[in-house]
């Protein structure tokens, strides 16, 4: 009767014993890229709202949705060139070579300071304030978030590039730290190519 | 050191005993039974809410609570019972415990992150109740609707979003949590397909909860800063826009109701077929179903604002998407009723929860496919009746679930049965409180009644005075059920491993089950709803000697 509803497999009992109890394949990467669908909505409804104010919301005279558009564009090539020096880093990082590895993670780290640093220049230059207007603060609220997002990524790349030293637990055994923090800048990447077509281009 | 053995380790750390129910544990079972002994708590809390409301409002004038008092409670009430009782409860309590034995493992995917959603809990509750006495609470409702939330005192409003966002987060870790373990994490040679019905449940709210949370928090964010820095994303007066606040704010806030109602409908469909002895009835449709619900779900949420200035084609849109939802939940309530028809059905209580759900849901949803045609919507908005609508899916449906299942796993949680007859008495009281304390709304509401208001027409009084004494029900009512969870956990008869007889896999291990749920390898059950076949049903009682009927519990 127990057969009917229950049987213990044998061929797995092996499996098991060599994964160690409760042992499992290694799902974080997994995890990750869960929480950046989740993280991806926020940027979705900031994006949804903004184009709903852009299309239902008259500016007031004197304001308008131009921009200048020199600066953001020299940003959005230096980010689409991060991602590619940080995929870089990560195929040295599994063939074994932690040294350009590193220096690859570095130049993409400057890559992003760099962005930020152009995005500061933007900001300060600007002719409005954050509570100028509705475009301005919705400007405001997108680039700004995306902002942290990046600052938070040159942060974790910064500790990545600590993490391979010798010793370090980032390596090419467990490559997770650079894994996930590459995972993650390439999200924050595509969603600067989104932001930028619709805030700076449309 | 992967995931798992830092877990072991962790665990040999942890205090013992019920110590450990107070400390970062990473067990699943653990974690499962502190979602819902706190988020009981808030229950209490959140009922003691509703019971100042209900007090006020059994006379129409305001004279229990003053009328600012009146809308900090309201608010408190909506906010603690949604986000502090019935989503950590239904998704990180039973999901927690259970998850992991329906896939034949012996944690969740990610044990940490759970321990870390559930601990961002209390100090949310805490933030939110304990700020009522520091700066007032909030006073714009649990829907936070501007401009009426960028006028209401603003420092109680900015706790308010501190702490929802708080439970926001937690909840998506959990819902992260969830989709990795039921997708990844399945023993070698279990199918989907074969997955217990809460498995799906679980992996379609956490699909709802990954996609439609982020845009809430997100949305508070930006009314935060229109409170804090004086921007006008939704304030009218600076420009803003108050309804792409509501656009947002539903987008999260309808499937929300399918994140507190989805985990209930697999609850009770692992509860039925163990109590009726017959398979669950449909189990491929119900799969689709409740995939179809995550979908349609995501597609409905401006049946809420056809008062808001929608336009004619969204409100046809809105209205025919609202009403094909009605065809995957009728789908799953046929289901019910066929696992029922012709069952050997021990009407023990959680049997009686389960079927007292099935009625309320089937009126609540009745209501809920009249309130998504526009005609009859414009004038209904904002009245009772929507309040008795939406306390039918809420408590006439999840809740219900809620106390069916801790009648149906509190033996497996504790080792001990609960006392049936206090059991059917806590279920007497509550189904007669609840249909007392809401079915007189529909009749207040089309009478026109507006909700959220302390004060009413003197023509409302008999029917709110009918609804308070419900409430009053409601409220005794948990008594006997606290009494026969306390004291059984001590004095309750043994339950032995298995006392229903089911055949699902957390019954497969003792009662309450070991640290790592089995002491040798997790069964492989590719038939968890096998009671169809005569046989089983005969051995059942011939192994047991019992009498399905009183099934359990009696000394």
């Amino acid at each position: 009767m127990t057969s009917l509803a229950t049987s213990t497999s044998s061929s797995s009992a092996g499996d098991v014993a060599a994964e160690g109890h409760a042992g499992h394949a290694d799902l974080r990467l997994f995890g990750l890229a869960t929480f950046l669908v989740a993280d991806g909505m926020t940027f979705a409804g900031f994006f949804a709202a903004y184009l709903t104010f852009r299309a239902v919301n008259p500016l007031p005279a004197g304001s308008s949705y131009e921009l200048e558009l020199l600066l953001p564009s020299i940003n959005t090539v230096l980010l689409l060139v991060s991602s590619y020096t940080f995929h870089r880093s990560g195929r040295n990082l599994l063939l074994g070579h932690t040294g350009p590895c590193r220096a690859w993670l570095l130049l993409t780290a400057a890559l992003g300071a760099a962005f930020l640093a152009g995005q500061m220049v933007e900001y300060f230059s600007l002719p409005f304030g954050l509570t100028d207007n509705l475009f301005a603060s919705t400007f405001y609220a997108l680039t700004g978030f995306h902002g942290l997002h990046v600052t938070l990524g040159v942060i974790c790349i910064l500790l990545v590039w600590f993490q391979t030293r010798r010793g370090g637990r980032v390596s090419s055994a467990d490559p997770f730290g650079l894994e996930a923090t590459e995972l993650y800048w390439h999200f924050v990447d595509g969603i600067w190519v989104i932001l930028y077509g619709i805030l700076y281009l449309l | 050191m992967t995931v798992a053995s830092a877990n072991a380790f962790q665990e040999s750390l942890q205090p013992q005993g019920w110590l450990r129910y107070f400390s970062f544990s990473l067990d699943h079972k653990v974690i499962g039974l502190q979602y819902l002994v706190t988020g009981f708590l808030f229950y209490l809390i959140g009922g003691a809410l509703a019971g100042v409301i209900r007090a006020e409002l059994a006379s129409p004038i305001s004279d229990f609570v003053s009328r600012e008092t009146y809308n900090e409670v309201l608010t408190l009430h909506g906010t603690v019972m949604i986000f502090l009782w019935i989503v950590p409860v239904v998704n990180g309590g039973f999901g927690n415990y259970l998850i992991p034995f329906y896939v034949g493992a012996r944690d969740m995917a990610f044990p940490r992150l759970n321990a870390v959603a559930f601990w961002m809990i209390p100090p949310a509750g805490i933030l939110l109740i304990a700020s009522h006495f520091i700066t007032g609470s909030s006073q714009s409702g649990w829907t936070a609707y501007p401009p009426l939330s960028l006028t209401t005192p603003a420092l109680a409003q900015v706790v308010w979003i501190v702490s929802v966002l708080l439970l926001g987060g937690s909840s998506i870790f959990g819902g992260i949590n969830f989709i990795a373990t039921v997708l990844k994490l399945r023993r070698p040679g279990l199918k989907l397909m074969q997955l217990p019905m809460y498995c799906w449940a679980m992996l379609g709210t956490s699909i709802l909860v990954v996609l439609s949370t982020p845009v809430l928090a997100g949305t508070l964010l930006l009314l935060s800063f229109d409170i804090v820095a004086h921007t006008g994303f939704f304030n009218p007066a600076m420009g803003g826009n108050v309804v792409v606040y509501q656009h947002l704010f539903w987008f999260y806030s309808h499937p929300a109701v399918y994140i507190m109602v989805l985990p209930a409908f697999g609850l009770v469909s692992e509860i039925l077929p163990i109590h009726a002895r017959k398979p669950l009835f449909g189990y491929t449709t119900m799969v689709y179903s409740i995939l179809a619900i995550v979908v349609l779900g995501l597609v409905v949420w401006a049946h809420h604002m056809f008062t808001s200035g929608t336009p004619p084609w969204m409100r046809l849109f809105f209205t025919i998407a609202t009403s094909f939802i009605a065809v995957p939940t009728g789908i799953k309530f046929f289901n019910w009723l066929a696992t029922l028809w012709g069952g050997k059905l021990a009407l023990n209580s959680a049997m009686l929860f389960s079927c007292a759900f099935i009625v309320n849901f089937v009126f609540g949803g009745i209501t809920g496919v009249a309130l998504a045609q526009v005609p009859f919507d414009i004038h209904v908005h904002d009245t009772y009746f929507v309040v008795g609508h939406f306390h039918y899916i809420v408590y006439g449906g999840t809740v219900f679930v809620i106390f069916a299942a801790i009648y149906h796993w509190y033996p497996k949680f504790t080792g001990r049965m609960l006392n049936e007859d206090l059991g059917r008495l806590h279920f007497l009281l509550t189904f007669v409180g609840f249909n007392l304390c809401f079915a007189p709304q529909h009749w207040l509401g089309l009478n026109g009644m507006p909700r959220r208001v302390a004060e009413y027409d003197p023509s409302f009084t008999t029917l709110n005075q009918i609804s308070s004494v419900g409430a009053l029900l409601m409220a005794v009512s948990s008594l006997p059920f606290l009494y026969n969870v306390l004291v059984s956990a001590f004095r309750g008869p043994l339950a032995g491993d298995n006392p229903w007889n089911a055949l699902t896999p957390e019954w497969l291990t003792s009662s309450p089950p070991p640290v790592e749920n089995w002491a040798g390898e997790a069964p492989l059950v590719e038939h968890p709803y096998g009671y169809g076949v005569a046989e089983t049903t005969l051995s059942v009682e011939a192994a047991t000697g019992r009498d399905l009927w009183s099934a359990t519990g009696r000394r």
